[in-house]
């Protein structure tokens, strides 16, 4: 554990604003569900990093449940879509609009 | 201490360049597959923070579980027409870069210049524990029985709402 904490964090900060950015210029809902998942490892990384320089397991703990709800997410979200495409034919999340006023 | 370097470079390089792979290619089957490459870098961080419980679930659950089942989705849905929508005005993709750029330097500049020196434990032998399987499931098992239940009843619930939602007919 000679490493400084900094670099790992500043990677993780990376890759949260990656999946940030795929969120906002990605039009295809599929793809904005994967970088939502980049963003939830990105905060991982971040929690298990505090979690090995401070000792401390819960950290990991919380990276397991974090886990849980991804793939919970990840299979209703995904059910969703293919709800949605079955009516609208589409993924692109400017046509699904109906619960737009 | 040499091969420490080495392992995080080689790990970070890996899963940052394969992240920014992911949101630039049109083809939505190989930003999946960079995905999992993504994912592996981060098992292989997780490995050197001596966290091998949580590094062997990463590969079992995302690169295993959750990607088959976006490649699944991908692969069902019409791909070739969703190659079009992702083209975008070019105006709000600059607009969003710039803005998640400047959300960048702001957290780097916050964790560059806090007090870092608070972060570090005094006691290293402990964290070379604090990873093991052992060590989480006497937690998990114990003082976090009441979550483990929890999120055992949310994957059930989780299950139940994808059968119902993508099932032909809703009543």
């Amino acid at each position: 554990m000679n490493l400084p904490i900094e670099y790992y964090l500043i990677l993780s900060a990376f890759l949260f604003i990656v999946g940030v950015i795929g969120v906002l210029i990605k039009r295809n809902a599929i793809m904005v569900f994967m970088c939502i998942e980049l963003m939830l490892n990105a905060v991982n990384l971040s929690l298990v990093t505090f979690s090995s320089y401070l000792g401390n397991s819960i950290g990991q703990l919380l990276v397991f449940f974090v886990m849980t709800v991804a793939a919970a997410e990840a299979a209703v979200g995904l059910a969703i879509i293919i709800a949605i495409f079955r009516n609208k034919v589409s993924v692109n999340i400017d046509e699904i609009n109906i619960l737009k006023w | 201490m040499n091969l420490e370097i080495v392992l995080f470079v080689v790990f970070a390089l890996v899963s940052a360049a394969s992240s920014i792979l992911m949101i630039t290619r049109k083809n939505m089957v190989i930003s999946a597959l960079f995905m999992i490459l993504n994912f592996a870098g981060l098992a292989g961080l997780y490995l050197t923070l001596n966290a091998q419980f949580i590094a062997v679930a990463q590969v079992i659950v995302y690169a295993g579980a959750i990607m088959v089942l976006f490649l699944f989705v991908i692969m069902l849905l019409k791909t070739d027409y969703e190659q079009k929508i992702s083209v975008t005005k070019s105006k709000i993709k600059l607009f969003s870069i710039i803005i998640a750029a400047i959300i960048f330097l702001q957290i780097v500049y916050i964790i560059l210049f806090s007090s870092s020196a608070a972060a570090k434990s005094s006691e290293i032998s402990q964290s070379i524990n604090a990873g093991t399987i052992e060590q989480i499931g006497n937690l998990l098992f114990t003082k976090y029985i009441l979550p483990f239940e929890a999120a055992g009843y949310l994957l059930l619930a989780a299950t139940i709402g994808a059968i119902i939602l993508a099932k032909k007919k809703i009543d």
